[in-house]
């Protein structure tokens, strides 16, 4: 079909807003040639909430709660990245212990957001089996996550200066059970993914994005690292208790002797990366400290610090899709002056450029979430002038971010 | 030619076949979901859900697209129906035999069996949608691949019949009589699963469904061919969806697996009929389990490229080798035991 593609006229396919291969809402312009893309687009923006407009209006300890309900998937990611800032400014000592529990959850989110981004994959490839089986998998870390935190999702554990809840040395036998099973299935679950027929058929050198471009267009997490890239914020810039621990960059090379950059090495990427969470999760529970596990538990007097704290921070996270990147500055109010969150997938979008070009309109889902894509944590702004969303030029971008650092400046 | 009472009787038959077909063709789809759903670990829908979702469709709007081709839109999923409810006519449902048997053979059902594919094809491209418009160009794909290997089973099977010396091979009522695996020799048998096994391939892409469910394709067409159906065209396409899996069940039942349990087992006459019936549904139901359900539950899609290379290089040799081995098998002497 795709022969003697030069005397046919390109159509246009459009996917999105919303569409069955995208499970949050982003618009895609697919300028096709038979069955192979030749040019592709896309317009983010559709989600956009205005949480950073609300935080602006509250104090770090509500803004918390705001933070957890960024993603629904990396509850934990964005208010870990969210308190560091804050606890940088305000110069709160967080106590060992809750710098643990905190890495402690942060890997068992890991693990669930892996697991359901092998399932998605699944189904995206039309794969329903693997998708059920890869999700009830998974539903073991999402209950030792709501035996430890209390919840499903949105957890709620973390707090400016620590945690909320100690675990107990009940629980230190749920958290065993889980990783021993996962342990135990986690060579079930390569073998189902990585030696299956048709899912090597269809994600063997589809997608590709070479270590070059993984490098140019500034991607980060699992996508960076199936590409080649050496990026792991807990091994470059431990923070938290990972310093303690050891952290080694997941490379497809380990698995498969070789990087080609494809899906495929993004599924060998995330899976082992579950069996590393389950090691470190092992480490934070044998090297766990005891003692307080926050640094103020009284919110009236943690909200007098934060109310004197002036300055700027950054806090950074390796959330499951990569760097989230959370920058606060405070000048001594109730409300931060400013907040800015840069979620992962923000740094990743734009990969899918090179990944779709020349592929195949069946690629196009598994492609579309290979990257993890998560869109209602990246989208920050939608402009809208009049009734028309509009579109901003680079020098028109340029101008603004000036006129934005000259306001922080006065 | 044809007299009044034979005229009669042919309404008639064609009437209670459009009835059974609609009926045990969801009842199929309705077994399927919930075969799968077992496989998936999960509990799936109950057995008469298909039933349920076809009434809900019949009050639900039926919306035509503003840049379709109303008449083509909407006849579309009426001849599709139509035009597998009319194989049905043709072919052998337990020990009845067919109502147009004597008016048709295997050649003819093959082509009949293009028919929903093409009405789905034009009403793909009657829709406007650019999704649609890939759909219908995938499945003419399909249907080209897929129309090869399936050809070579049904000339495999009747050329080793005749070699057999029996009467019109093609017709259903003599490969019914003779089955297959009585006629032929060890190599022809070797050759006849090898058939068998093109015939299985062949059935989830004559159906649409996972591997070769490329021109719907959820995930990446959101339903493709019948992305703009719904109400009652998409009923239409739903109904016949079951009556073709009855079809292409009943097609392999057919040429595989003809026997009945009354030629086994002596019983009643009203019982016979009866008993028939039920083991006919059993054959048609672990034709279908074999073919549709466990191959979709197991593999992922293929990509187009990948359907058409599956069906013309890999089954169509496998069908050619089958084709040889029944070819072998007749020229040796005293292979087989009619011969």
């Amino acid at each position: 079909m795709s022969e003697g593609s030069g005397r046919k006229a390109p159509y246009i396919i459009p996917i999105g807003p919303t569409h069955p291969a995208l499970k949050e809402p982003v618009m895609f312009t697919f300028e096709m040639e038979g069955e192979m893309i030749k040019e592709v687009d896309f317009a983010p923006g559709q989600a956009h909430r205005g949480i950073e407009w609300m935080g602006m209006r509250r104090n770090p300890v509500q803004i918390v709660h705001l933070t957890d309900r960024i993603c629904g998937i990396c509850g934990v990611s964005h208010t870990f990245a969210f308190a560091r800032a804050v606890e940088q400014i305000a110069e709160i000592e967080v106590p060992e212990r809750a710098d643990y529990i905190r890495a402690l959850i942060a890997e068992f989110e890991r693990i669930q957001s892996h697991l359901l981004w092998a399932g998605v994959a699944a189904h995206e490839l039309g794969f329903d089996s693997l998708l059920h089986l890869t999700w009830r998998v998974r539903e073991q870390s999402m209950d030792v996550i709501e035996n430890l935190t209390g919840n499903r999702v949105n957890y709620g554990i973390i707090q400016v200066g620590g945690v909320r809840r100690d675990i107990v040395p009940e629980q230190h036998q749920v958290i065993e059970d889980c990783l021993n099973a996962y342990e135990g299935v986690i060579s079930k679950l390569l073998e189902l993914f990585l030696d299956d027929r048709s899912i090597a058929l269809r994600c063997r050198d589809v997608g590709v994005l070479s270590h070059r471009e993984a490098l140019e267009l500034c991607t980060v997490g699992p996508t960076a690292r199936a590409s080649g890239v050496n990026v792991d914020l807990r091994q470059d810039y431990p923070y938290s208790a990972y310093g303690d621990l050891d952290v080694r960059t997941i490379l497809p090379d380990q698995y498969a002797g070789e990087t080609r950059g494809d899906v495929y090495d993004r599924i060998v990427v995330r899976l082992l990366e579950v069996g590393q969470s389950c090691g470190i999760i092992r480490q934070c529970l044998d090297a766990m400290p005891a003692g307080e596990v926050t640094a103020e538990p009284k919110i009236a007097k943690l909200l007098a610090i934060c109310k004197k704290a002036s300055g700027e921070a950054i806090g950074r996270v390796e959330a499951p899709r990569g760097e989230c990147f959370h920058y606060v500055r405070m000048e001594a109010q109730e409300a931060p002056h400013s907040w800015k969150v840069k979620a992962s997938s923000y740094s990743n979008l734009m990969s899918w450029i090179p990944m779709l070009r020349g592929e195949q309109i069946a690629d196009i889902p598994i492609i579309v979430a290979s990257i993890d894509p998560c869109l209602s944590c990246t989208d920050r702004v939608a402009v809208i002038r009049g009734q028309r969303r509009d579109i901003l030029s680079k020098e028109e971008l340029h101008r603004l971010s000036v006129e934005a650092t000259r306001r922080l400046q006065v | 030619m044809i007299g009044s009472w034979e005229l009669a009787f042919i309404v008639l038959s064609a009437i209670i076949v459009t009835i059974y077909g609609i009926v045990v063709g969801l009842f199929l789809l309705g077994v399927d979901r919930k075969l799968a759903a077992h496989m998936q670990a999960r509990v799936g829908p109950p057995i008469r859900q298909p039933f349920i979702d076809f009434r809900k469709l019949l009050i639900k709007e039926n919306v035509i697209p503003e840049n379709a081709i109303p008449w083509i839109f909407n006849l579309a999923p009426v001849m599709s129906l139509a035009s597998s409810i009319v194989i049905l006519l043709y072919l052998p449902i337990g020990s009845i035999y067919p109502p147009l048997g004597a008016y048709g053979d295997l050649i003819l059902v093959m082509y009949l069996l293009t028919i929903p594919a093409l009405c789905m094809v034009a009403g793909g491209f009657a829709s406007g949608s650019p999704y649609a418009s890939v759909g219908a160009q995938r499945e003419m794909v399909t249907m080209i691949a897929y129309e090869f290997p399936l050809a070579i089973v049904v000339v495999a099977v009747a050329w080793r019949l005749a070699a057999a010396g029996i009467q019109d091979p093609f017709t259903l009522g003599s490969i019914a009589a003779y089955p297959l695996w009585s006629v032929a020799g060890p190599l022809g048998i070797i050759g006849g699963l090898l058939l068998l096994l093109v015939m299985a391939a062949v059935t989830p892409a004559e159906l649409s469904r996972i591997p070769f469910d490329t021109q719907e394709a959820e995930t990446e067409l959101a339903g493709g061919l019948l992305v703009e159906y719904s109400g009652k065209n998409l009923a239409m396409f739903y109904l016949s969806q079951g009556v073709k899996t009855l079809v292409m069940a009943a097609i392999a039942v057919a040429v595989f697996i003809p026997w009945n349990l009354s030629s086994i087992v002596t019983l009643p006459e009203g019982v016979a009929l009866v008993a028939d019936l039920l083991f006919f549904l059993g054959k048609v139901i672990l034709v279908m389990f074999f073919s549709v359900s466990l191959v979709r539950v197991a593999m992922a899609r293929f990509q187009i490229n990948r359907v058409v290379s599956v069906f013309w290089m890999y089954l169509g040799l496998i069908g050619l080798v089958g084709l040889l081995l029944l070819m072998a098998d007749a020229a040796l002497p005293a292979a087989g035991v009619l011969a």
